[in-house]
């Protein structure tokens, strides 16, 4: 039970104000500030994994909650060891030396930032660019090593998928509470 | 409710991300995300300046060179953003970030070609990897996915490192 179908101009529209609504809260949050995003990796700042960590266990419980009553769908991306650590690692030095996410970036641009606008969009558009060149090379060879066939932790240590869910929050809340135990 | 604060507590903007996430599932059939969006402005970019051809690509044809949500979504981040920084007072144009500049000077050619050379890194790390500190980061991990759980740490591992380096 999907309210708006894709491909249609209202799922358009929901998109944009999905997106106004997350810049809204990014912005809030703090974290289109490049001070806040490389404080976080700087391990002086713990802004960011703070607001992504609430996410996950807001967010975990209420989608395994929709998705158990037939509400919702899951969309958990395939992947494999060699997509996801050599790219998570690229990633992370895009990272380490823009000092935006694709998402925060944009949200820098909003609030006036010409470093991720000049600097940064940029360099994102041409890196993405140059990735589809050269894909037709690695999606049958790097990209298929270590290949995930279950994607999901509940399946993978089968499990009741609310049983994974309840695990995960208590291991993310005490996380969040060491952090500020420890005084970040 | 506080529009015109300057920030908001990062535990209340996680749940409202969070809830932000039933909605896009529930009303979109969509996770929250960004980095497609930039990989469909660059194929979008190529048609206009080399045509038909680029759609041969296997690359685009997993992901059309058109306007979808998640590109949408991306415009309106820098609305939102826009929108809460303006009500805040925090709007503000600058080139160079006030931590870049007590670090590296008033080095705005610097910053421009860090900020490319960042920019390529993760355009090209996010496809590779399948997604961002969105997609993967928050609405992959919420769906309890195991390439994004390895992806986000990968993100920060690489990420801490590179910071460090450079600072």
């Amino acid at each position: 039970m999907i309210i708006i179908k894709t491909g249609s101009r209202l799922h358009l529209f929901a998109g944009l104000l999905t997106g106004i609504v997350f810049g809204f809260l990014l912005q809030k949050g703090g974290v289109a500030n490049y001070e806040v995003l490389i404080g976080q990796l700087l391990l002086t700042d713990f802004t960011v994994i703070k607001i992504i960590v609430t996410a996950i266990i807001t967010g975990m419980i209420g989608i395994y909650f929709m998705k158990a009553r037939g509400i919702v769908e899951l969309h958990p991306k395939p992947g494999s060891i060699g997509s996801v650590v050599i790219g998570g690692l690229l990633f992370g030095i895009g990272f380490g030396l823009l000092g935006y996410c694709p998402g925060t970036l944009a949200g820098a641009v909003g609030q006036g930032n010409l470093d991720a606008l000049f600097g940064g969009t940029t360099g994102i558009i041409v890196g993405a660019g140059v990735y589809a060149k050269i894909y037709p090379l690695l999606k049958d060879n790097i990209l298929k090593v270590g290949k995930f066939n279950k994607l999901t932790l509940p399946e993978i240590f089968n499990i009741k998928p609310w049983k994974m869910v309840a695990i995960s929050s208590i291991i993310l809340i005490l996380f969040l509470l060491v952090i500020e135990i420890v005084g970040y | 409710m506080g529009f015109n604060l300057v920030r908001w507590s990062p535990y209340l903007v996680g749940i409202f991300i969070g809830i932000l996430s039933w909605l896009s599932f529930w009303i979109s059939d969509r996770p929250l995300g960004a980095s497609t969006a930039f990989a469909r402005t660059s194929g979008m970019l190529e048609k206009l300046l080399t045509g038909d051809r680029v759609l041969q690509n296997p690359y685009y044809q997993e992901y059309k060179p058109v306007i979808d949500w998640e590109w949408m979504l991306v415009v309106g981040v820098i609305i939102g953003s826009f929108i809460s920084a303006s009500l805040s007072g925090q709007f503000n144009v600058q080139f160079l970030p006030d931590f870049w500049v007590a670090n590296f000077g008033n080095t705005v050619v610097l910053r421009l070609v860090i900020s490319l050379i960042g920019g390529f890194f993760m355009g090209f790390g996010a496809r590779w990897a399948g997604g961002c500190t969105s997609g993967h980061g928050i609405s992959g991990t919420l769906q309890l996915s195991i390439s994004s759980w390895i992806a986000v740490v990968c993100f920060f591992i690489g990420g801490v490192i590179t910071a460090f380096l450079l600072y």
